[in-house]
């Protein structure tokens, strides 16, 4: 039967996987937080600043704050990711599935409580610092993580997890080989989502001692200086931007072909 | 298709393996401790390389048996066996390795190509690369669908029958001697659908594993089956006998039900196109001399002339009024040219002559090489011919009924036993008459 009538297929697609409109996001959006970085640079370099502003803004404490805030975001994210999808694996498996809105709830609450009172509270009971920080950023971004691996394991069409296991496949060859690569998409948007909590969130560490560029908007707020306060808050957006971006990164590049 | 699927056997230095012999020993599944099972105490006797056919209403426990077979689902009790052996005695992954699965729509993986999918269980049972290739290969040729172009598509870069035929590709990539099928070709449209029947067909003309296909379509079930099963609520046997059987002498009022009405054309989907007398009409190469081919289409009385391309695959059929303005054969391929499988049903064959509009249709062989041509008036003498033996049948029938009544009682016997109909001789002359 080489002649099909009515069943014609749809052309093959030419190695495309990403639409216009993400590759104008994965160009444009580095493109623009570099032209951005460099005004504040050029400004920087430039600027008439005052003793406690450049005291505050040497390229070395700057750069010092970076690597702290990314360092924070960076560590919480992989504990998260480390942490939240083997839990939302275990919680589709079908002997633990009824614990999973228990878990949700769970997870939900430590994302509904304010941060800034997560990171003081947990402050006051195990002292300021680093890993404190990093645990309080956790699990806010947990939930994020986790709901999408379940979602993303549930929203998997049952009917291909039969048809695995009645081809003979092992429950953890299914999971590995067919689950997980249909739920990647799902999964990462979530890592992307805690990825850029934690990178937003990661500010307030300044308040437990922890570092980042939170530092210099509560300088620049408790001096009273503009240039701190704004350079900060600029800092901060545009290393947003930069996680936000290399997650979509992450997100096009681990998409699964075909799917 | 081509024929390096032959050379491709060799080259993976496999014999395809022949079915095995599949029996049900009064297997039950009981979903609830109380209520009704799902599947009542079923015995069944599927004989080694014969399709056969679960028919019967949702929720009559077809399905629940077929997958019982795989053990997606286990029975509650009895046992099936499979040539002798129980299935419980192996592994179950081993087992399920050793049994084609092949579902709706195809149910192919889509972040795997077509190779990869295919490849599925070959892998599973450690193929070395070189074998699995070849394996691959061969079975898209015999699927029709060429490697070169297909093996490295996705599934969602494939149209839906297409998709279906890498899943009957799939469920056979490790030559396993039993197939399971559920209801393989339910979301394609007729036409697809009747092709790929016809290729199922030849398949397993060349193949002989033993199939077990559920479907709710009964003209499949005819089409398709050496035998059909057809089950009532609780997967209890009504019938299960050859189609031609089951067509004459329905069991009782709910196959008759069942099978439904118009049993004259329904035998149309019994009779296979090569059982009527193929006509021979002119044909020409493509690039020869098209003035060649018309006189000689002239002299023979034809009105069009079948054009082959260099496989002695038909691509057109061109009335010799088109071929007129035409100097060589040109290759250019008619999308709608009315063609059937020569396993292809008469059924099947009128559908295609009244979707193209044209009054006859051309007949193709294994390898899609062309055999000849059939007329509508072949079909509709067909249908004459075939009413007037059902006539004749039923009035024999009857008589032998009445016989029957008159002997004495006899024991209804196991319905396992296929070959012995179990004609419920109260139901059917009533019916008849």
């Amino acid at each position: 039967m080489s002649t099909e009538v009515l069943d014609t297929a749809p052309a093959p697609e030419t190695g495309k996987r990403l639409s216009r409109e993400q590759v104008i996001l994965l160009v444009g959006l580095p493109l623009a937080v570099a032209a951005i970085f460099a005004v504040w640079f050029i400004w920087w370099r430039t600027a008439d600043l005052d003793d406690i502003e450049a005291r505050a803004l040497t390229g070395e404490a700057i750069r010092a704050m970076l690597w702290e805030h990314i360092k924070l975001t960076l560590v919480g994210t992989a504990i998260v990711v480390a942490t939240a999808i083997p839990m939302g694996i275990a919680l589709t498996r079908p002997g633990l599935r009824r614990l999973s809105p228990l878990v949700v709830g769970f997870a939900n609450m430590g994302q509904s409580a304010p941060v800034i009172g997560l990171l003081v509270l947990f402050a006051m009971w195990l002292g300021f610092g680093f890993w404190v920080a990093v645990l309080g950023l956790c699990l806010y971004a947990f939930l994020p993580v986790l709901r999408n691996t379940i979602v993303g394991l549930q929203q998997v069409d049952p009917t291909l997890i039969e048809a695995a296991r009645g081809m003979g496949m092992s429950p953890l060859a299914v999971l590995t080989k067919v689950e997980l690569p249909l739920a990647v998409p799902v999964i990462m948007s979530g890592v992307r989502t805690a990825l850029v909590l934690l990178v937003g969130t990661a500010s307030l560490a300044t308040f437990i001692n922890a570092g980042g560029l939170g530092g210099l908007i509560t300088t620049g707020i408790n001096l009273f200086r503009f240039p701190i306060l704004v350079s900060g808050a600029l800092l901060i957006a545009l290393l947003a931007l930069l996680i936000d971006w290399a997650g979509r990164v992450l997100e096009a590049f681990t998409r699964p072909k075909g799917v | 298709m081509s024929t390096t699927s032959t050379s491709a056997t060799t080259a993976s230095g496999s014999q395809e393996r022949h079915g095995a012999e599949l029996v049900f020993d009064s297997v039950s599944k009981r979903y609830a401790a109380k209520g009704r099972p799902a599947v009542d105490s079923l015995s069944l006797n599927i004989p080694a390389g014969e399709t056969v056919m679960f028919v019967g209403p949702s929720g009559c426990g077809k399905t629940t048996s077929l997958k019982m077979i795989n053990r997606l689902i286990e029975p509650t009790s009895g046992t099936i066996t499979i040539d002798g052996e129980d299935i419980r005695s192996k592994d179950v992954d081993t087992l399920r390795r050793s049994i084609g699965y092949v579902i709706q729509g195809g149910s192919l993986f889509p972040h795997m190509s077509v190779r990869d999918n295919i490849a599925m269980v070959p892998r599973l049972l450690k193929w070395d690369k070189s074998r699995i290739d070849a394996r691959v290969e061969e079975l898209l040729e015999m699927v029709s669908l060429e490697p070169g172009r297909y093996a490295d598509r996705y599934p969602r870069e494939l149209s839906g029958g297409q998709q279906q035929r890498v899943g009957v590709a799939r469920g056979l990539a490790a030559d396993p001697p039993v197939v399971l099928m559920d209801e393989p070709f339910g979301a394609v449209d007729p036409i697809t659908r009747q092709r790929l029947q016809d290729e199922l067909l030849s398949i397993q003309r060349e193949l002989g594993k033993t199939i077990v296909c559920v479907t709710h379509d009964i003209d499949e079930a005819i089409k398709l089956g050496d035998r059909i099963l057809i089950l009532q609520e609780g997967a209890q046997i009504a019938q299960y006998d050859t189609p031609e059987n089951i067509l004459a002498a329905p069991a009782n009022e709910f196959v008759e039900d069942f099978v439904g009405a118009g049993s004259s054309l329904k035998a149309l989907s019994l009779s296979r196109v090569d059982e009527v007398e193929l006509q021979e009409t002119t044909t020409a190469r493509v690039g020869e001399d098209a003035r060649a081919a018309l006189a000689r289409a002239r002299s023979a009385g034809d009105r069009g002339v079948v054009i082959l391309d260099d496989r002695h695959r038909p691509i057109a059929w061109p009335s010799l009024r088109e071929l007129q303005y035409m100097d060589r054969i040109p290759a250019t391929r008619d999308d709608r040219l009315p063609v059937v499988d020569r396993r292809a049903t008469l059924n099947d064959a009128l559908d295609e002559m009244l979707a193209a509009s044209q009054d006859g249709i051309i007949v193709t062989g294994q390898r899609d090489d062309y055999r000849g041509i059939v007329r509508f008036e072949q079909v509709t003498a067909y249908v004459q011919e075939a009413n007037r033996n059902a006539e004749r049948a039923a009035m024999s029938r009857l008589s032998t009924q009445e016989q029957q009544r008159v002997d004495a009682e006899q024991p209804s016997g196991a319905t396992v036993d296929a070959d012995r109909e179990r004609v419920e001789p109260d139901a059917t002359a009533e019916d008849l008459r």
